[in-house]
């Protein structure tokens, strides 16, 4: 039986896939309900870049979350050990607002090939499908896009439509298209957000006893219903550009997408 | 009586116009619907033509661009993007 709270391979290939990982009703009914105390305040500003400890002193209510096993398992294995705290935020959909948010991707365009953010999303109470929850499109997040220049799309196959149980956490890749969708709801939604930057090189972080299992390239060879014919095997492509900048492992391939395009043979002299 | 615009755009899997829709977004002119971001998981049709048969005009379509040199295995926005409209 695995103890470990790290995530295994087969996690780390379907985070590379969908650009996201979720972790349902991780977080404690009673934090859940200290957090709906809290949030309507407001989370005090930190410097970005603040190691986590120096922004979210022992016993503050961040820091306890981000210590839950699961969630500090996951942030370990994807953004390694004393990450920084970029910034953090407290989102609400009001209800009835009327609209929603543009698609977008948060910050500025970000096209690290080797390295990546983590934004940690925590929602304290059960969301249901009139809340308004996060709207999130699998497999976007390698796109070379910039922030809500994506804002007019509206729909896209395949797209999830955040509901969950109270105490649910989100851990997306910096890069991923989100958005907090129109709350049609009487109910206030709160959803209390962190973004990580990595401090380490982001390599074999997780736990790898299971880099072998077949499940790994199943996960990275994904197709998601959006993607179009052609630009779908591009994803793979570079997926598998970041396994290996992941696993330090120059030789990883999905079906030869790179090692064929990438095979250049030196030219030998028949003089 | 002033015509106004809704407009459709589909997003296709290829660049032809019979190809299964991926992507989809409205616009009303008429102010009678709102559509937003992230209120449907099920696109009005199944391919471009379906909405040609269901009276919606086509108005513009992307263009075929070759890769940028470099940026051959970059992806970024879709590529295969359909304006139509209807005037009501």
């Amino acid at each position: 039986m695995r103890t470990s709270t790290l995530l295994t391979s087969v996690q780390l290939a379907r985070f590379v896939a969908h650009g996201y990982l979720r972790l349902d009703a991780v977080v404690p009914e009673e934090m859940n309900q200290e957090a709906l105390g809290l949030l309507p305040k407001g989370i005090p500003d930190v410097p970005c870049g603040t190691p986590v400890a120096d922004a979210y002193p022992d016993g503050s209510f961040p820091r306890r979350l981000v210590e839950l096993p699961a969630v500090a398992g996951a942030l370990r294995s994807l953004v390694g050990p004393d990450p920084t705290v970029d910034h953090h935020a407290v989102h609400v959909r009001e209800p009835h607002e009327g609209h929603a948010q543009p698609l977008h991707g948060d910050a500025i365009i970000d096209v690290r090939p080797d390295a990546f953010d983590v934004q940690l999303m925590y929602y304290p109470q059960r969301v249901t499908p009139d809340m308004g929850g996060t709207l999130v499109v699998p497999g976007s997040h390698l796109r070379r896009t910039n922030e809500s220049d994506t804002g007019r799309y509206q729909n896209l196959r395949g797209q999830t439509r955040l509901v969950c149980p109270a105490g649910t956490v989100l851990l997306l890749h910096h890069g991923i298209w989100h958005g907090g969708r129109r709350n049609d709801s009487d109910v206030r939604r709160y959803m209390f957000k962190i973004r990580f930057n990595p401090a380490a090189p982001q390599v074999r972080l997780w736990d790898t006893a299971d880099m072998a299992d077949p499940a790994v390239a199943e996960e990275l060879g994904r197709y998601f219903p959006w993607y179009e014919q052609a630009t779908g095997r591009l994803e793979i492509y570079n997926r598998v550009l970041l396994w290996r900048a992941l696993t330090g492992d120059p030789s990883f391939d999905v079906d030869h997408w790179v090692t064929r395009v990438t095979n250049r043979p030196a030219h030998r002299s028949h003089a | 009586m002033t015509l106004r615009q809704q407009v459709l755009v589909l997003y296709l899997a290829t660049s032809a116009l019979d190809s299964p829709v991926v992507g989809w977004s409205r616009y009303d002119g008429t102010g009678t619907t709102r559509p937003t971001t992230g209120d449907s998981d099920e696109p009005p049709y199944s391919d471009g033509v379906a909405a040609l048969r269901d009276g919606w005009r086509l108005i513009q379509a992307s263009p075929l661009l070759p890769p940028q040199a470099g940026a051959e295995y970059g992806t970024s926005f879709l590529k295969h993007e359909f304006f139509f409209e209807k005037l009501s």
